[in-house]
């Protein structure tokens, strides 16, 4: 990590201001609202993770950031430059220093292509150096990611699911991005080597001063890796914080209710008997409930929560919440009953 | 065992009952491939008392599905020939005709799978597949049918099964699928259900109550569950007994507790450590090295020799399913000699100890 960019660490890298995104259905009748209103700031060399049910939008809020999509509606900062403002020469360029990774490695690499040529491929594009130069880069990322030289010459079918991602958080890094986006990267892979991914991903951080926002469904792994975290439903996101914070202390429903649904692999002697069994399933986001969004689920349902959209308000010091009654003294998690 | 654990009793005084539901024995399985016969699984022991729920784990690849379906005897085409016996009940699945075992799977022995929309017809209203099942394996009239079918939905958490009957697949919801699956397999009560990665594909909110489902149905009607999965956290919450598989073959079974606390097989202990939740925030994760070989690479001697941190002179012989006493059961030699870190680690954490002494 170079001395200007360990400066400003915690500065703000990405501004996520109101931004929204919409999709048509198919049959052009209505519109699903993926992503509507949602605020954050990713801070340089820090992992965001975002967790949230399947459809929750965590996808969609992560193609936007890297303007895969473009927003509906609202405002993405990179390093306080609107991307959108550039012209096209200035964007590509741009771009590259925002990478995403998707879940499934084989649906990112070419299978004709030697794990070398899928690792040139993004250099070549970008007209990086001489034709040495660039091999020398790609060879570098391979062993970053600790995959042996030989492996270059191999093809994806040759490699395993881990292996597989290796390859392709190399290509990601030979451009030298300042922040990757990763979705879902560890849902894919075996049990044994989540591990060994999951550590690749820290060392980079350490070595190049990346930033990660770290997307996943899986409260393990999200708590693991990321210093914040923020969930979401139904396109919003309901609670941001400190990971330690948002997982021993959580002040939304839904995030008590999420933790508390976790299968946890812990002798019987030490899991809780009462768990809270949210019922019914997250409702459609073409037409999501008034008010709260989650009051349909919520044990704690009032007539308020039918009328007015809870604020996003920060309850506590850099710990933020939307619910109209996270900050009642008697709203924490032991006192919450389970529901019949 | 102390009291206050009435699941963990219960798996004991299963286990040291009379007469198991089904007793898997030297099972193995043989696939034609391109590349010559493949031996998917072999020698695979196990099981399961009436009323018991045992998970089964391993990662993937390791012939969890393949045990399943072999129990049923739905093999995929390319099937070559399968070893040893299957008995269920008494009778040996294994050498049953192909009309025996219509009459036993669906009424006796019930699957359900991790994708529920490819097992359910979407040409078909949910109520007539659930009384279809019925009707197959029992002589009941139509309004039987459809009463029984109605107090099943119901009882899987359908709520007013009455307007849901006549809906067609595609007009639920991926949890509501799943429970219609449920109540399908349960509708002739059978004896034992197969459930292969049944949440899966269901958000962590939704698989809480699915998992609720079968446990309350296990305890209530005293269906046997062999459960399928790669978690273990489901594994933990769901059932008394943990089977871990490996590279196609058995290598531990003990009771959940045992198994979490005090894993006795180096794969077990690995895959346990390698878990996120437990590992201190933000440290480096502990994680198996290498690779599970591949069918046509199989290692003589113990298959998880490569990535054994303990592997010595002896591991290159082949490995018994050994008894490792108190009703456990290992495949390695060195089990007793090593003493192995499980889910809470340090392990002498005062409520790993609490666990352990028990
Ligand atoms: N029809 C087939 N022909 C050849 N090999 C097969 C066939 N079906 C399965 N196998 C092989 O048998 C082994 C066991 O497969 P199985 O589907 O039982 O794994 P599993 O443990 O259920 O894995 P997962 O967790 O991925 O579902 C694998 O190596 C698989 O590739
Ligand atoms: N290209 C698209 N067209 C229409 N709807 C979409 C599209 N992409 C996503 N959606 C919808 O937007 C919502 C959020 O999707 P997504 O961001 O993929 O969720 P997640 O990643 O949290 O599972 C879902 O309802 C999804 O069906
Ligand atoms: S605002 Fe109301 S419905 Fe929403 S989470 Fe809070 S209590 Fe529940
Ligand atoms: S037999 Fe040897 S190699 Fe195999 S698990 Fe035991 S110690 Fe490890
Ligand atoms: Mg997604
Ligand atoms: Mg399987």
């Amino acid at each position: 990590m170079s001395a200007a960019s360990a400066e400003r660490r915690g500065e703000p890298i990405v501004s996520v201001r109101d931004l929204q995104v919409r999709f048509q259905t198919s049959d052009r009748r209505a519109t699903v609202k993926a992503v509507d209103g949602v605020n954050f700031d990713v801070r340089r060399g820090e992992t965001f993770g975002i967790i949230g049910e399947s459809g929750s939008g965590k996808t969609t809020i992560g193609r936007a950031l890297v303007f895969l999509l473009k927003p509906s509606a609202g405002a993405i900062l990179h390093d306080g430059i609107d991307p959108l403002a550039l012209s096209r020469g200035e964007f590509q360029s741009h771009r590259r220093d925002y990478q995403i990774i998707f879940q499934d490695p084989n649906a990112a690499l070419n299978p004709r292509m030697t794990i070398l040529a899928s690792v040139l491929e993004p250099l070549e594009l970008a007209r990086v150096g001489s034709r040495a130069e660039r091999e020398r880069q790609a060879r570098e990322a391979l062993e970053r990611v600790g995959l042996p030289q030989e492996f270059g010459e191999r093809y994806p079918h040759q490699l395993s699911g881990g292996q597989k991602q290796r390859v392709v958080i190399a290509r990601a890094l030979t451009l030298k991005p300042k922040l990757i986006v990763c979705d879902e990267v560890v849902a894919a892979l075996d049990m044994s080597i989540r591990g060994d991914v999951l550590n690749l991903f820290a060392d980079l951080q350490r070595d190049l001063g990346l930033t990660y926002v770290f997307i996943t469904h899986d409260l393990a792994v999200v708590s693991h890796i990321s210093e914040r975290v923020a969930v979401m439903y139904l396109g919003q996101f309901v609670e941001l914080g400190p990971t330690e914070e948002v997982a021993e202390r959580p002040l939304h429903p839904y995030t008590i209710a999420l933790l508390s649904a976790e299968p946890r692999p812990l002798p019987s002697a030490m899991r809780e008997e009462s768990r809270i069994v949210l019922q019914g399933e997250v409702p459609s986001p073409i037409d999501p409930p008034s008010g709260c969004r989650f009051r349909t689920r919520c044990p704690h349902a009032q007539p308020l929560c039918i009328d007015r959209v809870p604020e996003w308000r920060e309850l506590k010091p850099d710990h933020w919440v939307a619910c109209h009654f996270a900050d009642r003294p008697n709203f924490s998690p032991n006192t919450l009953e389970t529901t019949p | 065992m102390e009291a206050g654990q009435p699941a963990q009793r219960k798996a004991e005084g299963a286990r040291d009952g009379a007469r198991p539901l089904l007793s898997v024995r030297g099972l193995g399985i043989r696939f034609k491939t391109s590349q010559g016969i493949w031996q998917a699984t072999r020698r695979i022991d196990f099981d399961i008392a009436p009323g018991e729920r045992v998970g089964i784990v391993g990662e993937s690849g390791c012939g969890k599905t393949i045990t399943g379906l072999s129990i049923l005897r739905l093999l995929p085409g390319n099937f070559a020939g399968l070893d040893g016996k299957i008995l269920f009940d008494g009778t040996d699945l294994a050498s049953c005709s192909a009309r025996q075992m219509r009459a036993i799977r669906g009424k006796r022995i019930a699957m359900i799978f991790q994708e529920p929309m490819s097992a359910l017809d979407p040409v078909f209203t949910v109520g007539h597949q659930i009384a279809e099942t019925l009707r197959v394996h029992t002589d009941v009239s139509y309004e039987e049918a459809r009463a029984k079918t109605l107090e099943m939905l119901r009882r899987v958490g359908i709520a007013s099964p009455e307007r849901r009957i006549d809906d067609y697949p595609h007009q639920l919801s991926g949890g509501m699928r799943q429970r219609v699956m449920i109540a399908a397999s349960l509708i002739c009560g059978p004896q034992l259900l197969i459930a292969d990665e049944p949440t899966t594909a269901l958000d962590v909110t939704v698989q809480a109550q699915i998992l609720e489902l079968l446990r309350d149905i296990s305890e209530t009607s005293k269906t046997a569950l062999m459960l399928i999965t790669h978690d273990l956290g489901v594994v933990a919450e769901t059932c008394t007994r943990m089977i871990t598989m490996y590279a196609g073959e058995v290598i531990e079974d003990a009771t959940v507790d045992e198994a979490l606390v005090r894993p006795l097989h180096p794969y077990t202990s690995g895959l346990l450590r390698s878990l996120p939740h437990l590992s201190p925030r933000h440290g480096r994760l502990p994680s198996i090295p290498g690779r599970v070989p591949s069918i046509a690479e199989m290692p003589a001697g113990c298959r998880f020799r490569a990535r054994c941190a303990h592997a010595a002179k002896g591991c290159e012989t082949e490995q018994k399913l050994q008894d490792a006493g108190g009703g456990r059961k290992v495949r390695c030699w060195r089990f007793a000699e090593l003493n192995l870190p499980g889910a809470l680690h340090p392990p002498d954490t005062p409520a790993a100890a609490k666990v352990a002494t028990q």
